[in-house]
C-alpha cells in the first residue's frame, strides 16, 4: 500500500497536462491491480495445476459413481445411487475398512515413538553423524514392492525366515497369511521399515531447531537426559508430530501396495485378511472391471479421509491452543 | 517380478482414471487388416508372457521381410499381460500390435470384438484343433485370435519318492497304478501317504484345476446365466478336493504360485502334480538341482486341457495388415514347432502335432521322458471342451480363494467357505 499512497500523492503536482494525466491514472490502476491481484497470479499455477489434476478427477469419478461403468466397454445406464447401495451392503467394504484401519493403528503409532527415538539418538553426539543419518534414510529409497520380495520372504508361512528360526526353537509357526491381526502385523512392519527412517529425519530436523540453551537450563535444573527428553525434546516438538501424524494418517488410510504384495494374488487373502479399502478398489474396477461401483468406494474412501482430516484438525488445533498457554 | 509389473499397472491404471475422459472407452481405427504389405518399413511390436519361445523366429522373420523391425515385450507372468492389456484396452492406446492372450481370460474378451480386428482368414482354415479355433471365434464369426499353443496335461511325479514309499517308479507302472479316474489317482495317494511322510499333491487349488476343466459348463450356461452356486458337479468336485485334501490329509496344504508352494519343490513337500505342459518349464525351473521328477502318460478323469495362448492384433495398432501377416506367419505349424523345440510350448496347430521334431522330443530333467510323444497323445484324449463365460476368471478366483481358506488358510471349514463363495459369486 506504500507505494500506492506515494503515487497518489505525488500526482497532483505534476503539470495539468491532460495526458500525462491519462498515463498517471493509468499507470496508477495497473499498480493498484497488480498489488490487488499479483499474488494470486503468482500463487495460480499451482491451483490451475491441482483443478487439472485433482478436481477434475474427483468429479469425474462421482459421475462415473452414478453410472454402470465397464473397464473397457465404458459408460452404461445412470443408476443414481445403486452402485453406493452396493458396496455398503457387502461385508468386503466393511471388512477392507477395518482391515484399513488395522494396519493404519499398527504402523502409524510404534512408526512416530520409533522416529522419534531414533531421531533422538541421532541428535547426541555421534562420529561419523552424515553416515548414520543417511543410514536410517535408505530404506525409504528401496521401492515398496522390493520391500515386499523381501519381506515375503521373511514372512513365508512354512519356509520363511522367522517360521524356520520359531520351529527351530521350538516354538509353534506364526500363520501369517491365515490370521488376520497377523498379517495386519506383518504389513505394518514392512510400512515401518520404509517410513520410519523418513519420518526420524523430520523429527531430528526439528530437535536441531530446538535452542541448545533450553537444555543448558535443564541441566543446571538436575534434570537427566531421560527427563530432558520428555520435558523439553518431546513438548518442543509438538507441530512436527502433528505434522507427521496428518501426513501418516492420509498415507494410512491409503495402504496398497505392500499390502498387494503380501501374496501371489494381491487380493488380500483367500478371506481377505488383509485386503485395504485401495484394494477393494482395485479387486472392483481392474478385477471386475465395474468401474462404476469402484468409483463409489474410491469417493466413500475420500469422505472418510476428509472425515479424518477435519477430526485431526479440530484435534490439533486444541493442542496447539493448550500449548499456546503453557 | 510379477509385484513390480503390478505396480506399473497400477500407476498406469491411475493415470488412466484421472485423464478418464481423454481416452477411456475410445476405439482407434488403425486401417485395414487386409491392405498389402511388405511395402513400407514398418515396426512391429508383439507383447508376450512366460516363454512363448520366439527369440529367434522374430530374428528370421525380420530376415524374410526386410521392411519389417520386430520389437518384443515380454511380461513375467499371465496376469501382469492380462492388466497391462485390459488397462491400455481402457486407456484407448499404448497396446502393442500384437497382444498375445490366454485362454481363461479369453472370454472377457470376447465381450469386445470390436476392439480387435477379425483376424478370420480363408488360409488359416482347419490350422488349428477345433476346439482352439471355436474358443476364439465371436458368434458373428469373426476370430479374434491365432492359436499358438495348448495345455495338454498330464501327471509329473517324483520317482524317487514313489521308490522310498515302495510304490512303482517306472513311467509305465506308473500311469497304470494311477489309473484314469479321480478315485483311483487319490486312491494311489492314500496307499502313498501310509507309506510316506510326503504329501501327494501340492494343492487343492491346483488339482481342483484339473477337475473343473473336465466340466462341460462348470459356472456358466451359454447364455450367460451364472449357474456355479446351484450346479451340484461343481460342488461334488469341491467336497472331494476338499475332502481328500484335508481329512486324508493327501495335499501339501500350498496355495499355488505361493512362496511356500516355490520353496515346496526344493523341501519335498509333494510327490505328485497335475502337469499341462507348459508346467514342465516350470517344474523345472523351481525344482533346480533336484533329482528324480518323471511324467506319466495318464490324466485321471479322462484328457484335461489347462491353458494356452492365442496372438490377437488390437485394432489401436497402426498397421494390421504387417501385424496380421506375422501373426499368421508365427502361428503356422512349422513355427511353432521352432517354439515347442525352444521353450516346450506345445501346439496347437493339427499338422504339427503329428511331425517327427515333436513326437520325437525327449526332457533331461524329466528322466529323459519322451515328452513329445507324452503330450500328443494327452492332447488326444481332451474329449470336451470347457465353456468358459465373461464371469468365468472371476469366479473361479473366488472358488480359488473358498479352497485355499480350507487347504492353506485353515480358517474355514468347507460348508462355512462354501457359505462366503456364494457370498462372492453374488457380489459379482
Amino acid at each position: 500500500m506504500a507505494v500506492t499512497d506515494r503515487v497518489r500523492q505525488r500526482a497532483p503536482e505534476n503539470p495539468p497536462d491532460s495526458k500525462s494525466v491519462k498515463r498517471i491514472a493509468l499507470s496508477h490502476k495497473v499498480s493498484r491491480w497488480d498489488v490487488k491481484f499479483s499474488p494470486y497470479l503468482y500463487i495460480s499455477p499451482f491451483f490451475l495445476l491441482f483443478a487439472v489434476t485433482g478436481l477434475f478427477p474427483l468429479g469425474y469419478t462421482a459421475w462415473v459413481s452414478l453410472h454402470n461403468w465397464n473397464l473397457i466397454g465404458g459408460q452404461g445406464d445412470f443408476s443414481g445411487l445403486e452402485n453406493y447401495a452396493f458396496v455398503l451392503s457387502q461385508p468386503f467394504f466393511w471388512n477392507a475398512l477395518g482391515n484399513t484401519f488395522s494396519i493404519f493403528v499398527l504402523s502409524s503409532v510404534p512408526q512416530i515413538i520409533l522416529a522419534i527415538t531414533i531421531a533422538a539418538v541421532l541428535d547426541a553426539n555421534l562420529r561419523a553423524k552424515t553416515f548414520w543419518r543417511m543410514g536410517v534414510l535408505v530404506p525409504f529409497v528401496v521401492a515398496p514392492v522390493a520391500v515386499g520380495l523381501i519381506f515375503n520372504n521373511l514372512f513365508a508361512d512354512q519356509f520363511g525366515l522367522i517360521n524356520e528360526g520359531l520351529t527351530a526353537l521350538g516354538l509353534d509357526p506364526v500363520r501369517w497369511h491365515s490370521d488376520s491381526t497377523v498379517s495386519h502385523v506383518a504389513i505394518a512392519t514392512m510400512v515401518n521399515f520404509r517410513w520410519v527412517g523418513y519420518n526420524a529425519l523430520i523429527f531430528l530436523a526439528a530437535m536441531q531447531a530446538i535452542p541448545r540453551d533450553v537444555y543448558e537450563a535443564a541441566t543446571i535444573d538436575g534434570a537427566g537426559r531421560l527427563r530432558q527428553f520428555f520435558s523439553v525434546t518431546v513438548p518442543m516438538l509438538r507441530p512436527t508430530v502433528i505434522f507427521v501424524v496428518i501426513t501418516s494418517t492420509i498415507g494410512g488410510l491409503q495402504i496398497f501396495d505392500e499390502a498387494r504384495v503380501f501374496d501371489q494374488y494381491g487380493l488380500g487373502g483367500a478371506d481377505r485378511q488383509w485386503q485395504t479399502l485401495t484394494m477393494y478398489i482395485w479387486e472392483l474396477g481392474w478385477g471386475q472391471r465395474n468401474f462404476g461401483r469402484a468409483s463409489a468406494v474410491a469417493w466413500l474412501l475420500f469422505l472418510l479421509i476428509v472425515l479424518i482430516a477435519l477430526l485431526n484438525f479440530f484435534i490439533t488445533r486444541r493442542i496447539a491452543n493448550q500449548g499456546g498457554r503453557k | 517380478m510379477q509385484t513390480r509389473a503390478k505396480f506399473t499397472v497400477l500407476s498406469a491404471g491411475a493415470a488412466c482414471l484421472a485423464l478418464a475422459l481423454t481416452a477411456c472407452g475410445s476405439g482407434a481405427d488403425g486401417g485395414n487388416a487386409d491392405g498389402p504389405t511388405g511395402e513400407e518399413d514398418v515396426t512391429l511390436t508383439v507383447a508376450t508372457f512366460n516363454e512363448f519361445g520366439y527369440e529367434e523366429l522374430f530374428t528370421e522373420y525380420q530376415e524374410l521381410n526386410d521392411n519389417v523391425t520386430i520389437e518384443h515385450k515380454k511380461a513375467a507372468t499371465s496376469n501382469e499381460a492380462r492388466d497391462n492389456l485390459t488397462t491400455r484396452l481402457a486407456a484407448g492406446s499404448g497396446l502393442s500390435d500384437i497382444e498375445a492372450i490366454e485362454v481363461d481370460w479369453l472370454p472377457e474378451l470376447l465381450e469386445f470384438p470390436d476392439q480387435f480386428t477379425d483376424l478370420s482368414d480363408p488360409s488359416v482354415e482347419g490350422r488349428w484343433l477345433d476346439w482352439k479355433t471355436e474358443a476364439a471365434t465371436t458368434t458373428d464369426g469373426a476370430l479374434i485370435g491365432y492359436g499358438t499353443d495348448s495345455g495338454p496335461e498330464a501327471v509329473c511325479y517324483r520317482a524317487d519318492l514313489f521308490e522310498d514309499a515302495g510304490l512303482p517308479t517306472d513311467r509305465d507302472e506308473v500311469a497304470a497304478m494311477l489309473g484314469d479316474t479321480w478315485d483311483s489317482y487319490f486312491d494311489a495317494g492314500r496307499d502313498f501317504v501310509a507309506a510316506s511322510d510326503v504329501a501327494w499333491f501340492d494343492s487343492a487349488g491346483a488339482t481342483y484345476q484339473g477337475m473343473i476343466n473336465q466340466v462341460a459348463n462348470a459356472y456358466e450356461t451359454e447364455d450367460g446365466t451364472v449357474t456355479a452356486i446351484e450346479n451340484q458337479e461343481v460342488k461334488d468336485i469341491y467336497n472331494t478336493v476338499l475332502e481328500v485334501s484335508v481329512e486324508d490329509d493327501l495335499s501339501a496344504h500350498l496355495g499355488q504360485w505361493s512362496e511356500d508352494w516355490t520353496a515346496g519343490f526344493q523341501t519335498d513337500a509333494f510327490a505328485t502334480m497335475l502337469c499341462p505342459g507348459w508346467m514342465l518349464g516350470v517344474i523345472e525351473g523351481n525344482a533346480a538341482g533336484v533329482e528324480g521328477w518323471d511324467i506319466a502318460n495318464v490324466f485321471p478323469g479322462g484328457g484335461g486341457n489347462w491353458g494356452g495362448s492365442y496372438l490377437t492384433v488390437p485394432v489401436q495398432g497402426e498397421n494390421p495388415a504387417e501385424a496380421k501377416k506375422l501373426a499368421d506367419w508365427l502361428t503356422a505349424p512349422e513355427q511353432q514347432i521352432k517354439a515347442f523345440n525352444s521353450k516346450g510350448t506345445f501346439p496347437s496347430q493339427t499338422d504339427a502335432l503329428e511331425t517327427e521334431d515333436l513326437l520325437g522330443a525327449t526332457n533331461a530333467f524329466f528322466n529323459d521322458a519322451p515328452t513329445g510323444e507324452i503330450l500328443a497323445e494327452r492332447a488326444q484324449a481332451v474329449e470336451l471342451t470347457p465353456f468358459k463365460g465373461p464371469k468365468y476368471f472371476a469366479i473361479n478366483d473366488a472358488m480359488q480363494q473358498a479352497l485355499t481358506r480350507v487347504d492353506v488358510d485353515q480358517t474355514d471349514d468347507p460348508a462355512s467357505s462354501w457359505e462366503k463363495f456364494i457370498t462372492a459369486v453374488n457380489a459379482l
